[in-house]
């Protein structure tokens, strides 16, 4: 099941300007609301003694459910969708669509422009519950659900059903597609990939759920029945949309464990987010989507995360460090895994975090693990890892050009990295190019003046191949190797 | 110890062991009225009890499908082709048995059949089937009421009245096992039922009223909604654990660094949670205290020597502070709603008392404590000096009454597991 969907406040982005095409969208679907409603007026102008009494407490009840996101942030004022449904089994055309209005005016609106927003929504909804209510009528819905005869009536009713809810999802799945495919411009397939599919599971249950309200509704017991149908939908989609808000909330979350680090190191800001990125690269390039590439950012943002446990005198030391001192940071991946490792849903992505020092010919550490041994998770993180380190200035030697760094690490691809991991990362950064969404700076860094040479003869031996023999060694990734060779 | 409390617990499972004897034996008797409508509605409670296998901890109602159709049959006054016949007795037969039924994958698997789960079931669906049946099967109630609304309305109230009761038992039964004060375990118990509680309740009150109009086949289509609430409610168990889990492992961070005792944190978070109850604190107070102590030696992580032994409080007031608003920037990262609150406690742990939110002066007085106790749970004599040194400086540094409480909790043998939830 997937989350209720959210698209409504899709229209446009973050920003408060609207651009012109959102508002030729929004009047466009107006004008089509109007057009419907103004259609069926002659009917409902006769019918409105019968047609009332179900109207107004519908119209209410919908109403009611979007009061809560008031007080409760996160639930978008999208509708209640069971009670819609509802209306289109039971109301004709114009009136289900009259029972969409009030909420939609009404309810919350995450962002501004508010007015906007509002009429769009409300002549969304009230296009979608006239196109439900249309289909459902068309099919013989209406006589099927009065109908005496159960269950042949209900299983009539229920095929009805669940085309309106078909025809409800297209529809917004048009108008939202549209209203993407106007402002941001992409390409109208594209706008409407994944809307539909992902949204008609729920709206099926909803539909259903709809059903059965509108089931009880006409029975003896009326609307009190209707409602208890009802409220166990609602519950569900608090919850919902709870979860997702609250999983908005594990970024924010991993991110305070970074932070933790950041503030021993301040040194190496915003290192974890930007192997995050360059993870994520990597792993699109391979063909990886969804949950695991979430986990993948998660497991590059996180890698680094046992520096909690070096002392903090050791990791700022300014110099060359002695032999101890580096056997102690070399204990990083595995602090690192210790912290993690309670974290269930992390899952493989905690294996980066212990084995992203390991190298391809096995002289890494903390286990010496060679070749396919290594976990997938950890070979991408070392790649991402290397290439931010090389790529971002650090006081003793000043960033490099991206091109500059690929070339090195396709030098030590085989030895130290995974070739299919550097290979997919020269093909992303080929074709998005290398923008890192950069935290602001405020720790007084960058020393540019000095030279690759200098700092490298600041920092002790550059010639030695093994990891951790450079200035700051291994732990601002495993670049240590590949930049000492580089200053050669 | 008080023998007094323990005795609750007995009487409640013994007084629901006698109504389901009572009601298997009289079923067994005088045979099983209506045949097909026990046996749907027994498959649907047993369904959903099997649906708790993969219950998560900290979830209130496991198996809220198996508590709608227990009441649900307790409930039912008519099938679509005329009245129903079952009485109060074969009410109870049939769900002890569905859920002992159900229970049995439990018990496979060695998680034992959670008598107090069956305790629960049975004496709420008594408790509906003793205030319901008598009235419906004398006609009094179609008399009163009619065939109508008013009936609908009825079974709500009924619900509601029955789920109160229900809230008040598992609230003296945690009591017992807890001796945490009553009031905010009830408040806790009630404010559960605004979620998955309600919609348990309506889908109970639904489901007869749906097979009276349509039938039986009706009980699996009507119990879909509730499913999807188990579906969404699990979920966000989920989602809640994981973000649990990662503020725990924020906490271990600092006895990773080396700066605090391993199992600080916990144990801080662990005592302050007891304090907490014991002053009378519930919902989202409790969270906001439990997270802030896990989280209140964040801030250290920005020393470059760690304090020794990570005692803060051992440290000058200035530093202690500087410490405390470190950790505070750390928390408002954190991002769940509720972090400002969490990181308000954190940066004040190290004020005086007068000027801190209450939290923060459970999680100083409980730092201290473990502090100055030396962290093992073990010897009276640490403790009891620690204490002594607590109630030394309660006219700045600590609350005299969180003090007190903290002393209660701790000579009661100290940390009762906390209740989920």
């Amino acid at each position: 099941m997937t989350a209720l969907p959210t698209a409504s406040e899709t229209p446009t982005a973050a920003t408060e300007h609207v651009p012109r095409a959102a508002y030729g969208c929004v009047a466009a679907a107006v004008l089509c609301a109007a057009a419907v409603c103004l259609a069926s007026a002659p009917d409902a102008a006769g019918a409105a003694a019968a047609v009332l009494p179900t109207l107004l407490p519908l119209a209410a009840l919908h109403t009611l459910c979007e009061i809560p996101s008031h007080r409760r942030p996160g639930r978008p004022g999208g509708g209640f969708f069971p009670v819609l449904f509802a209306a289109a089994f039971l109301l004709p055309p114009g009136a289900a669509a009259a029972v969409a209005l009030p909420a939609a005016l009404l309810g919350r609106v995450e962002q501004r422009p508010a007015g906007p927003r509002r009429v769009w929504r409300a002549a969304r909804l009230v296009l979608a519950a006239w196109a439900a209510a249309q289909a459902f009528t068309l099919l013989g819905g209406g006589p099927a659900l009065r109908e005496e005869a159960l269950p042949e009536g209900l299983v009539k009713a229920l095929s009805a059903a669940g085309a309106a809810a078909l025809v409800f999802c297209l529809a917004l799945a048009a108008l939202d597609g549209g209203m993407r495919a106007a402002v941001e411009r992409m390409p109208v397939r594209t706008a409407w990939c994944g809307l539909l599919s992902a949204a008609l599971p729920s709206y099926t249950v909803h539909g259903l759920g709809g059903l059965l309200a509108a089931l009880l509704w006409n029975g003896p017991y009326g609307p009190v029945a209707a409602v208890c149908v009802l409220t166990p939908l609602y519950v569900s989609s608090r919850h919902f949309a709870a979860s997702h808000r609250e999983r908005a909330a594990h970024h924010a979350a991993v991110r305070a464990l970074v932070q933790a680090v950041d503030i021993k190191d301040p040194y190496t800001r915003g290192h974890g987010d930007r192997v995050g990125q360059a993870s994520v690269l990597i792993g699109r390039e391979l063909g990886w989507d969804g949950q695991r590439l979430e986990l993948l950012r998660f497991a590059g943002v996180l890698h680094d995360v046992g520096k909690l446990g070096v002392p903090t005198r050791v990791l700022r030391k300014d110099g060359p460090l002695t032999e101890a001192e580096r056997r102690t940071i070399e204990l990083h991946p595995e602090f690192g895994h210790e912290v993690v490792r309670g974290i269930g849903f992390l899952g493989e992505a905690r294996s980066a975090v212990l084995h992203h020092h390991e190298r391809m010919d096995g002289s890494g550490y903390p286990y010496g693990l060679a070749g396919r041994q290594i976990p997938v998770f950890a070979r991408v993180v070392a790649v991402a890892d290397a290439f931010d380190a090389m790529t971002s200035t650090r006081t003793y030697r000043r960033a490099r050009p991206a091109a500059e760094a690929v070339a090195e690490l396709e030098r030590c691809a085989g030895t130290q990295f995974d070739p299919r991991m550097v290979r997919a990362l020269a093909r992303a950064l080929r074709r998005h190019g290398w923008q890192p969404e950069t935290t602001p700076e405020t720790t007084p860094e960058t020393t540019p003046e000095t030279t690759p040479e200098a700092a490298a003869a600041a920092h002790g031996e550059p010639d030695s191949a093994a990891p951790g023999e450079d200035g700051r060694p291994g732990v601002d990734g495993n670049v240590s190797s590949a930049s000492a060779s580089g200053t050669r | 110890m008080n023998p007094m409390p323990r005795l609750t617990t007995a009487g409640v499972y013994g007084t629901s062991g006698a109504v389901a004897l009572a009601g298997v034996g009289w079923t067994a008797w005088h045979g099983l009225q209506q045949p097909g409508i026990a046996l749907a509605f027994g498959a649907l409670i047993a369904a959903g009890e099997l649906a708790r296998c993969r219950a998560l901890p900290g979830e209130r109602e496991p198996a809220p499908l198996g508590a709608a159709g227990a009441l649900a049959y307790a409930l039912l006054a008519r099938c679509a082709d005329g009245p129903a016949a079952h009485g109060v007795p074969q009410t109870v037969a049939v769900v002890v048995a569905a859920v002992l039924l159900g229970s049995v994958p439990h018990v496979a698997r060695g998680e034992g059949p959670a008598l107090e789960h069956v305790v629960h079931r049975t004496l709420t669906a008594a408790f509906a089937a003793v205030c319901f049946q008598p009235l419906s099967h004398s006609g009094e109630l179609d008399r009163l009421l009619g065939h109508g609304a008013w009936h609908a309305l009825f079974l709500l109230a009924l619900l509601a009245l029955t789920a109160l009761c229900d809230a008040l038992l598992a609230a003296a039964l945690l009591r017992d096992r807890t001796r945490y004060p009553y009031a905010p375990l009830l408040r806790d118990e009630l404010r559960a039922l605004g979620g998955v509680g309600a919609a348990v309740c309506a889908t109970a009150a639904a489901l007869p009223l749906a097979v009276a109009v349509a039938g039986l086949w009706a009980l699996p289509l009507f119990c879909l909604p509730l499913l999807l609430t188990q579906l969404s409610f699990r979920r966000h168990t989920r989602v809640r654990t994981a973000y649990r889990q990662i503020i725990a492992s924020l906490a271990r961070s600092t006895e990773v660094a080396g700066y605090t005792r391993p199992g600080h944190a916990r144990r801080v978070a662990r005592l302050s949670c007891a304090v907490g109850r014991e002053m009378g604190l519930s919902g989202s107070d409790l969270a906001v205290l439990e997270y802030a102590a896990l989280m209140h030696d964040i801030g250290q992580l920005s020393l470059v020597d760690p304090v020794p032994e990570g005692a803060t409080a051992l440290l000058p007031a200035a530093e202690q502070r500087r410490i405390a608003l470190l950790g505070g920037a750390v928390v408002r990262q954190t991002g769940v709603h509720g972090a400002a609150s969490v990181a308000a406690v954190v940066e004040r742990q190290a004020d005086p008392y007068r000027d801190q939110p209450r939290a923060a002066r459970i999680v100083r007085a409980v730092n201290a404590y473990d502090d100055l106790a030396g962290g093992s749970e073990g010897t009276a004599g640490g403790a009891l000096a620690a204490l002594e040194e607590l109630r030394l400086a309660t006219a700045r540094d600590f609350q005299p009454e969180v003090v007190e409480a903290l002393a209660r909790v701790l000579a009661r043998g100290g940390l009762a597991p906390a209740p989920s939830g």
